[in-house]
């Protein structure tokens, strides 16, 4: 599966939204409604899956699903 | 001061018996019983597997999010569902109250044991980092007032009680309080439990506190029978409206019954232990009485605590026959966790209802697997099969842990 399928699976998964109305420019705040205790989780679920440290000041740059999915990226190369 | 009356406009509720009040009335005057094989989770290993558990339940999506249902621990989807139920009932959302006039007591004797169990373990296996967020939120006590207060937009007070098994029936003393003072105008209160776990059965069962009839779970709460042995676990939720009298009949709301008197006291004598003669129970109930301002004579039906403790049951007993004088020997007692398992923190809310529901349709609940009435418990305990009854008032006992009592009476609309 692709990285970004991959995401886009756990976010579906962890806020109970169809997984066709999650893209790249889905917001975390904006489209999904997340508040902060949500994103905490939705974080500790990337690093389960993806076997990842995110500290927590970059998770406050992560408002989409591309930013998490290019951060995942740029910390596998 | 003057203090204004208390009407009960709403009911709901959820047990073993059923998910809502009329299928658990209809199964509790037919004498059946809602304690079985626990079927919810594996309990290879636990020292006892049966218990009054609620069988195939989930919340509706409209009282909680989907992706929050796997979030919050069971006591306060319990306490949404027949919160709902009583809403339903009352007709309050159509009523034209401040919602800081509104509040929310629940009682709770424990709280979210069920979670707090689960993100124990993802804490020893996968350490700090991984504890959800959620864990908190989900397993404070208060937390079930807090989704209500949320979902329906009450502002008035909001906390939860916590007095063991005598919670709910003090949060429901408290509730009545804020309206008789006037502080409030409507509180749904009364309580929800729910913590069948491996971790909590063994600390009752360690206690010896529980009933090991596992080859006849139907027939392990035998209040009153010589061969008890202990409580069963059980869980749900009862769930009352209460409104200022007047402002209820002003609305147009159907006056379901009324509350008039509410007593607190503690045996200071021992943590678990009954007082042999029941001393605090004597007092609660008479204080109950007191402020009720009726003759003890008029006290048709008492829902008694009841557990099918050796002790506990004996000593309720007691307490009464000290408390009623010669009338205890008219009165009609049950015990209706014969048929729903203990609710434990639940208990009182769940049993007020039996209470108002005897006093609103004339028939007696039973204390179901009386096969050999104890001799010293030689009241009418109403065995194995409902009766008929026009009373004017019932009392409902609720005692805990830390010896902790409370006594309230309802009085027929």
């Amino acid at each position: 599966m692709e990285l970004q399928e991959k995401v886009v699976k756990l976010v579906s998964e962890a806020t109970k939204m169809d997984a066709a109305n999650i893209n790249l420019n889905t917001s975390f705040v904006d489209d999904l409604n997340l508040d902060s205790l949500d994103m905490v989780e939705l974080m500790m679920k990337m690093e389960d899956e993806f076997g990842v440290e995110i500290p927590e000041d970059e998770t406050e740059n992560l408002k989409s699903v591309g930013d998490v999915v290019n951060y995942l990226k740029a910390k596998s190369h | 001061m003057k203090l204004n009356r208390v009407a009960v406009t709403g009911l709901g509720a959820i047990c073993g018996l059923g998910h809502n009040l009329n299928e658990i009335w209809a199964n509790a005057i037919a004498g059946k019983p809602g304690i079985s094989t626990l079927e919810n989770q594996n309990t290879e290993n636990w020292p006892v597997n049966f218990g009054g558990e609620v069988k195939n339940f989930s919340l509706s999506p409209d009282l909680m999010d989907l992706k929050d249902q796997d979030r919050f621990d069971r006591f306060n989807q319990f306490a949404l569902h027949s919160t709902q139920e009583a809403l339903t009932q009352s007709g309050l959302l159509e009523a034209k109250y401040n919602p800081a006039k509104i509040g929310v007591i629940f009682g709770t004797g424990l709280g979210g044991f069920p979670h707090i169990e689960m993100h124990h373990k993802t804490f020893l296996e996968k350490g700090a980092r991984r504890v959800s967020p959620f864990f908190i939120p989900s397993v404070i006590p208060n937390m079930a007032e807090g989704l209500v207060s949320i979902k329906w937009g009450f502002m008035g007070i909001n906390f939860a009680v916590a007095s063991a098994c005598a919670s709910s029936a003090h949060a429901i003393g408290l509730a009545a309080t804020e309206i008789m003072m006037g502080r409030q105008d409507a509180m749904v209160t009364g309580g929800t439990e729910a913590v069948i776990t491996p971790y909590t059965i063994a600390g009752f069962a360690s206690m010896k506190a529980l009933s090991k009839r596992v080859d006849e779970p139907a027939r392990a709460s035998r209040p009153y029978d010589t061969e008890r042995d202990g409580f069963v676990m059980g869980e749900g939720a009862g769930i009352l409206i209460l409104e200022n009298y007047d402002k209820a009949v002003a609305r147009g709301a159907k006056i379901i019954a009324e509350i008039v008197g509410f007593g607190a006291s503690s045996d200071a004598n021992h943590i678990t232990a009954p007082h042999p003669e029941g001393a605090g129970a004597n007092i609660c109930i008479s204080q109950a009485l007191e402020l009720s301002g009726i003759r003890k004579e008029e006290v048709g039906y008492i829902n008694t605590h009841g557990t099918s403790t050796p002790l506990g049951d004996i000593a309720e007993i007691q307490a009464i026959k000290k408390a009623f004088g010669d009338h205890a020997k008219n009165l009609t007692l049950s015990s209706t966790k014969s048929m729903t398992g203990h609710l434990l923190g639940a208990a009182g809310g769940l049993e007020s209802i039996m209470c108002i529901k005897a006093l609103e349709t004339g028939m007696i609940p039973p204390t179901i697997n009386v096969d050999n009435q104890d001799p010293e418990c030689d009241l009418f305990v109403t065995p194995n099969q409902s009766v008929k009854r026009d009373i004017q008032y019932a009392l409902n006992n609720s005692f805990g842990f830390g010896g902790t009592n409370s006594s309230t009476i309802f009085k027929k609309a």
